[in-house]
């Protein structure tokens, strides 16, 4: 039966009940609570396993820092596992399971592997499980992931949305206990804009656990007093159920606010908010986390560290037990047990490992001294201790305190290392703070309640002057300064029994000595072949307490055996919120083409081309295949005309008087020359003398160039030329401006592309071939008056234009156009069909175009001039690059024309084995062309150049197909170029 | 991390491409006897210290500038920031 | 000791008090023959083969900080030899070889798990890419399948077929490559080393290289001066630092390689995975966390961590691909720092000063390469030449042309 383990007091809202679930049943709540108080409030001690040994654990925490109370939140696809029962803010129709157990929780079957534990010690399993070598993957792994791993995931799509955005402030307090608080106030009051964070959802620290008055009223009335202060401060921003989880460079934050976390799935608000916080300063005041102590059977329900119990009885109203005992080293502990017992739980003894204490225990509690606690009993929670003195003492909850540990883990996120503290015996915040942080309250080892206020006062006030305000004339409230003497213990040697050290990951003080007996010393090793500290809660209570015992082992002190670093983030952040909206469709932006909605229009398919989306091919009813559509639209290019959006092409427009002479320098090929109005194909190498990129060139005016890049390297290539610019060549007189999205630009392209062009281009402009021959460009009008340019340049290889004019006019006329073709039978046709053209024409793209090929390898060696400077020029003569047996980009054809190709097959003799040593080189692209009615393609082969006619296999063993190939010229279509020129 | 641009005041790095050792400013003469030797230095040996770097960042989301950063490799702490062809010109390249 | 299922029990029945060290902290002698500088996974696989396979003696590894703390501790822990190009598949097949032995070989279970790794594409580019890939490895005696949507689906129901901003449209699979301890890795090789006479030395800083004539006799120590016939330096990630003080400049700029780590959580993904229209790959960890990681930050740093903008991006880049994993959360985040070379390719060679060897330069690519590259270091510091599967990673090899380009970016470090 379960019992009511609520008491008086505390701040949960007693008029508000809620109702929740766990592991099926149905519980009542108080608006205020968390899982974990609400379930000791009813009485439920087990609300999990451990990872290993699956023993049965219960709530050790009231934070953050909890290792144990992990259950899974929420069904469907709104499921979320290893949710610490202790921050989660109970909400009418919670729903929360349990988690890692076979069975029931109650009675997990994998608890066997307790009994079995002897032979799980520490790393047993690198020193087993290695014969057979097959049975890993087949048996014993299988068996240990299955039984490892903690909560399960639903497999389905997470259905919340995520935010994310950017906050400045000139200072980020971390932190809302009294010294975070005072230090908020102080900065708030100076001016400042102040952002404060809690990780809770009521702001106010350990303000709102604790019994201690500020300026004589109850610590979290003063707290509800200055917070509703800075709530009206227009330049404070409050951020409650907000963790700062990482410190970055410059004073960069990362926060994740928990924006409904607190409500029921399905309320429509986001989820959670990912905040990157612009800090000019910024306090940490985090806190301490305290501390357990190793002795026999440390880890059952109902054993929790003391400060947790001291929260629950003040903050929630929630008994730990009914005959509850405490254990401490230090004077805090004493604390619990005044103020569980002015709460009226009973308190059979405290337990306090030193000699003496200034001390005392209300009446009617038994003090031991010197002493301490070896072994417990209970098997689903807490029934009896026994003691080093050898009595057992009947108690059903026992608060342990082994002191405190400052919160420091922010400090060392840039590497900072702590700091060893003897008075403490505790690591606090090192020299090597992130930029402009400081450290205020218990976080820097100041840990009683008026030397917090007072620090967080006088630091606050250093900032504000620091950055150029005046300090408000608020002083330090009224507050006593609590003892808080404690002496370092951390581990009964007497205990028999298993000592638990991290609760979670299942490793004992005797594993931290194995691991000492082993030679894995260091603290890396000792986390690491233990997995101390590796559990979800990192090792929040216990690396101190795995560090103290490795240390005693080693007769060393804890500095010397050192610290492990504390990374980002502080406690575990949900992956969808790290992506925010950058998921599904809305992974990455979408870039559309001018004539985007009309192609829709058509029905076209689209592909993604980098960011761009462009039509793949325009089905027509009746058409079964892709590649009936393609063969259509190839083969009415050649006969007719045909249309394509090339948009998506880079163009940089280049502008200043030495404009020749740079893209003379940026390409390979001369540029100088170049008369204007014409156009001209360039090839520009990176300095390492790979081809980094090619295109046309048109000089519209003496000084006035329009370069186009391929798709895939319009960014690169503009920025390698400002780099020329701004870095090499800092004096000519050059401008470049990225003009990609200010044109909309379509190749009409086919025998019948000039009489298309006729049709809309203004009278005055002349372009018949003798006033606009191939590779002319020029401004043009079109329509009646609007400003066009036309380029008459080819990439299918047939007389061809490509007509640009501003983005905004591309819809109307893509329109014009078809209009204007309708004779002619014009044809829109995609990038399958435009790669079909270019392969019929030997041109290179994405495929050749890899950054590994040079221009010998693409057969354009004599483009490269041996007379000029220009980028690349000396790299690309290097002995391997430009050897004779270089491999060169060829054509292929199949020696059976309906044998289909694949690109990515390798090239090998048609007697020689498939084996590397015979691989001579690979097809880049294939197509099936309708106009020779044959599979052709390019690729890279040995020596290309002077074996046409040679049959190869070219072989793709991954389908373990092949195809006899006979190597012929790349142009396929139209060799001598004629069609180019009509 | 944030990079005070010497025209736009302090820009998040994430506007920015990276280059690497702002050396790369000194490209060889191509006509130079051992050129091959240079462009290789040039090209493939950059410096790598850990601690002061000068490094050209480029300003790619913003206004294009080239500068040349001083950044401290092991602290990330930014102690300069130029514009990149101010600092060629003063070290000597020009057309 | 030898270890075995039966060691486990014995031990276990003596209260497991019979273990004992696995390696002796021995201080270091005033010479040996050769001398490893760095006891991570490279140095440390030096010694072990130096020692097992060739026959060395006096040898000594010295650790500046604890073994195994080079990039073998703070990895993603995946093993594969999917690569393309000649100068580096047979090496990458030749360490998977090693890795499928290395356990028995070593006698400890450093979990070498082959469940697999499948590198998706999304264009139809990167298919021919894959094609072609997948032939060289298949050239070369490695494995490698070609996968249709259709197979991926069914091995990977939870990838994002439907709503995808780029689809996928295949995959390269190849079923032997898989993860590792990698810890295990490092304190397999260190005990093999141990158990055969190699002295590893912790904590010794070298400060300096004792060169006379254009020979390096030794090394400087923060604990004395060691005189060595050879000295072979394994220090990735530090290279640029530990090789200036022989003079040297490198083709390498060092780089933070961020790397991650979720909560706990029961089996979810079957191997590794790899997204390819964005930065994300992903395994899962025996003990259930999933591993994954990005790009690297992009800039020169020799501080090992990372900042905000790459976390989100592979944050994104996961998310895309598999948003089922989105309530899973992220535990830790670390940073290591890459040697990463000017071509994306490693270095395995003798210096100009006779007598001091290099093994550097594995940008983020070191772990899969430990045992090869522990081999093949070994075998040209025992026998002055290469290995046959090494002869690619020449110092040398950009003045000649010879690069080892995988990805085509060119001599751009952060690209690889």
């Amino acid at each position: 039966m379960t019992k009511d383990f609520r008491i008086k007091g505390g701040v949960v809202n007693r008029d508000k009940k809620l109702n929740f679930r766990f592991e099926g049943k149905a519980y009542e709540g108080y608006e205020g609570d968390t899982l974990a108080s609400a379930l000791l409030a009813n009485g439920e001690r087990v609300l999990a396993r451990s990872f290993k040994y699956h023993r049965p654990r219960g709530v050790f925490s009231a934070g953050s820092e909890e290792p144990n109370a992990l259950v899974t939140l929420r069904e469907g696809a709104y499921q979320e596992p290893n949710v610490r029962a202790t921050v989660t803010e109970l909400y009418e129709g919670l729903v929360a399971k349990g988690q890692n157990y076979r069975g029931c929780l109650k009675h997990d079957l994998m608890a066997i592997n307790d009994l079995m534990s002897p032979f799980l010690s520490a790393g047993f399993y690198y020193k087993t499980f290695m014969w057979p070598a097959v049975f890993w993957e087949k048996l014993y792994e299988p068996i240990i992931r299955k039984a490892a791993g903690l909560g399960e995931l639903s497999m389905l799509e997470d259905p919340d949305a995520y935010d994310k955005g950017f906050l400045h402030c000139d200072l980020l307090m971390i932190g809302s206990g009294p010294s975070g608080l005072m230090a908020a106030l102080a900065a708030g009051r100076a001016g400042l804009h102040v952002i404060l964070t809690d990780e809770d959802f009521r702001m106010g620290g350990r303000l709102n656990a604790e019994t201690q008055e500020v300026d004589g009223k109850a610590g979290h009335v003063w707290a509800e007093e200055v917070l509703s202060e800075l709530e009206g401060m227009k330049n404070v921003r409050l951020l409650s159920r907000t963790t700062v989880y990482g410190a970055f460079d410059h004073g960069i934050f990362g926060a994740l606010e928990r924006v409904s976390d607190h409500k029921k799935e399905g309320s429509g608000d986001v989820r959670q908010i990912l905040w990157r916080i612009y800090s000019k300063r910024s306090i940490l005041a985090a806190g301490a986390i305290e501390r357990s102590i190793a002795f026999g059977n440390n880890d059952r329900p109902g054993i929790m560290m003391a400060g947790a119990a001291r929260a629950y009885a003040n903050r929630y109203g929630v008994a730990l037990g009914q005959n509850i005992s405490v254990f401490t080293n230090n004077d805090d502990g004493w604390q619990t047990t005044r103020d569980l017992h002015a709460k009226g739980v009973n308190v059979a003894a405290i337990i306090d490992s030193r000699s003496s204490t200034s001390q005392t225990a209300p009446s009617g509690v038994e003090t031991i001294m010197n002493t301490a606690v070896m072994d417990t009993k209970g098997r689903h929670g807490l029934n009896s201790i026994t003691l080093t003195n050898g009595r057992t003492i009947k108690t059903d909850g026992l608060a342990v305190s082994g002191g405190w540990s400052p919160a420091v883990h922010l400090t060392c996120h840039q590497r900072g290392r702590p700091a060893w503290n003897e008075d403490l015996a505790a690591f606090l915040p090192g020299g090597d703070l992130p930029v402009g942080m400081s450290v205020v309250g218990s976080a820097n080892g100041t840990m009683t309640l008026s030397a917090c206020l007072n620090e967080g006062l006088n630091i606050a006030n250093k900032v504000i002057e620091e950055l150029g305000a005046k300090p408000s004339d608020l002083s330090v409230p009224k507050a006593e300064d609590e003892t808080f003497a404690t002496s370092a213990f951390w581990h009964v040697k007497e205990s028999k029994k298993r000592a638990w050290v991290d609760l979670q990951n299942d490793v004992t003080a005797k594993d931290v000595k194995l691991s000492h007996q082993e030679g894995f010393r260091a603290v890396e090793h000792l986390k690491r072949y233990t997995t101390l500290g590796m559990a979800t809660d990192q090792g929040k209570t216990s690396n101190m307490l795995g560090l103290a015992i490795m240390a005693e082992a080693s007769g060393k002190t804890i500095p010397e055996v050192g610290t492990t670093m504390f990374r980002p983030p502080y406690s575990p952040v949900s992956l969808s919120a790290l992506a925010g909206r950058s998921r599904g469709k809305e992974f990455r932006p979408t870039r559309l083409t001018p004539s985007h909605q009309w192609a829709e229009e058509q029905g076209a398919v689209f592909v993604e081309a980098g960011a761009w989306l462009r039509a793949q091919w325009y089905p027509k009813d009746g058409e079964t295949h892709w590649r009936e559509s393609v063969n259509r639209e190839a083969k009415a290019v050649r006969e007719s005309v045909g249309l394509c959006d090339v948009s998506t092409l880079g163009k940089i427009d280049v502008q200043g008087s030495d404009t020749a002479e740079f893209l003379n320098r940026i390409y390979a090929n001369g540029f100088v020359k170049l008369p204007v109005g014409k156009t001209r194909y360039g090839i520009m190498l990176r300095e390492d003398g790979m081809v980094m990129d090619d295109g046309t060139t048109a000089r519209l005016a003496e000084n006035h160039f329009l370069m186009t890049t391929t798709t895939a390297n319009a960014v690169g290539v503009f920025r390698h030329m400002e780099f020329c610019k701004q870095c090499l060549w800092p004096d000519l007189d050059v401008q470049l401006i990225s003009a990609t999205e200010q044109y909309a630009q379509f190749a009409v392209a086919g025998p019948n592309s000039r009489k298309v062009l006729e049709k809309i281009v203004d009278k005055e402009c002349d372009i018949s071939n003798d006033a606009f021959p191939f590779m002319a460009c020029g401004d043009i009008t079109v329509c009646g008056g609007i400003k066009a340019r036309l380029f008459r340049i080819s990439f299918s290889g047939e007389l061809a234009y490509e007509i640009a004019v501003p983005a905004r006019y591309g819809d109307s006329l893509v329109r014009v156009l078809m209009d204007a073709g309708k004779e002619f039978n014009i044809t829109p046709y995609g990038t399958e069909a435009l790669n079909v053209l270019r392969i019929e024409k030997g041109h290179a793209t994405g495929n050749e175009l890899n950054g590994q090929s040079t221009a010998l390898n693409l057969g354009m060696d004599r483009m490269v001039s041996r007379k000029k400077d220009f980028i690349g020029n000396v790299l690309y003569q290097r002995e391997n690059l430009v050897r004779e047996d270089a491999l060169k980009l060829v054509g292929f054809k199949s020696v059976s024309p309906n044998q289909e190709l694949l690109a990515g097959s390798h090239f090998i003799g048609v007697d020689k084995n498939n084996v590397q040593e015979n691989d001579q080189g690979w097809m880049t692209s294939v197509c099936y062309s309708p106009n020779l009615e044959s599979f052709i393609g390019l690729g890279y082969i040995k020596s290309g150049d002077s074996r046409m006619g040679e049959r190869v296999r070219a072989v793709d063993l991954l389908s373990k197909t092949e195809t006899l190939v006979e190597i012929v010229s790349p142009h396929f279509v139209d060799p001598e170029g004629s069609r180019l020129r009509d | 991390m944030i990079i005070n641009h010497p025209l736009l005041g302090p820009r998040d790095a994430q506007e920015f491409t990276y280059l690497g050792d702002a050396s790369m400013i000194h490209r060889p003469h191509w006509q130079a006897e051992d050129a091959i030797d240079q462009f290789h230095d040039y090209t493939y040996l950059r410096d790598n210290p850990a601690g002061s770097h000068r490094e050209l960042w480029f300003h790619e989301q913003g206004d294009r500038s080239w500068l040349v950063v001083t950044r401290n490799t092991l602290t990330h702490e930014i102690e300069k920031v130029e514009l990149a062809s101010d600092v060629a010109k003063a070290e000597g390249r020009s057309r | 000791m030898r270890y075995s299922g039966f060691s486990v029990i014995r031990e276990a029945l003596r209260g497991n008090k019979g273990w004992k060290p696995v390696w002796r902290d021995p201080e270091p002698q005033s010479e040996y023959d050769i001398i490893i500088v760095g006891g991570g996974g490279h140095g440390l696989a030096t010694a072990y083969y130096l020692a097992k396979e060739f026959g060395e003696k006096k040898i000594a590894v010295l650790e500046k900080g604890w073994l195994g703390s080079g990039n073998i501790g703070r990895n993603t822990t995946i093993v594969r030899s999917n690569y393309m190009l000649e100068g580096n598949e047979p090496f990458y097949e030749f360490s998977m070889k090693l890795w499928e032995n290395l356990e028995q070989d070593f006698n400890y279970n450093a979990m070498m798990s082959q469940r697999g790794i499948l590198n998706l594409c999304h264009t139809d580019g990167q298919r021919d890419a894959f094609r072609r890939r997948g032939n060289a490895m298949l050239l070369m005696g490695a494995d490698a399948e070609l996968l249709t949507n259709e197979q991926i689906r069914e091995m990977c129901p939870f990838l994002n077929f439907d709503d995808a901003r780029f689809p996928i449209k295949g995959g390269l699979l190849q079923r032997r490559a898989g993860t590792a301890r990698h810890d295990g890795v490092a304190w397999g090789y260190a005990r093999g080393a141990d158990m055969r006479g190699v002295d590893l030395v912790q904590n010794c800083d070298v400060t300096g290289f004792v060169i006379e004539n254009g020979v390096c006799k030794g090394v400087e120590t923060s604990r004395g001066t060691i005189n060595a016939k050879k000295v072979g330096v394994a220090v990735a990630g530090s290279s640029g630092r530990v090789m200036e003080k022989a003079g040297m400049r490198l083709p390498i700029e060092s780089h933070v390689l961020q790397a991650f780590v979720s909560e706990g959580l029961k089996p979810t993904i079957p191997g590794v995975i790899t997204f390819g229209a964005g930065h994300f790959y992903v395994s899962q960890s025996d003990k259930g966390g999933l591993v994954f990681g990005g790009d690297i930050d992009g800039y020169n740093t020799y501080a090992q961590r990372g900042n905000l903008p790459v976390i989100e991006d592979v944050c994104e880049g996961g998310i895309a691909l598999m948003p089922m994993i989105g309530r899973a959360k992220l535990l830790r985040s670390w940073g290591g720092i890459m040697d990463m070379s000017m071509d994306g390719s490693p270095f395995i060679d003798k210096t100009h000063i006779e007598g001091l060897y290099l093994n550097a330069g594995w940008c983020y690519g070191g772990f899969k390469a430990t045992p090869a590259s522990g081999y093949c270091f070994a075998h040209l510091l025992s026998k002055d030449e290469p290995h046959k599967v090494a002869t690619a990673y020449r110092l040398d090899r950009f003045k000649t042309g010879h690069i080892i380009d995988e990805k085509g970016v060119g001599a751009q470090p952060n690209l690889h």
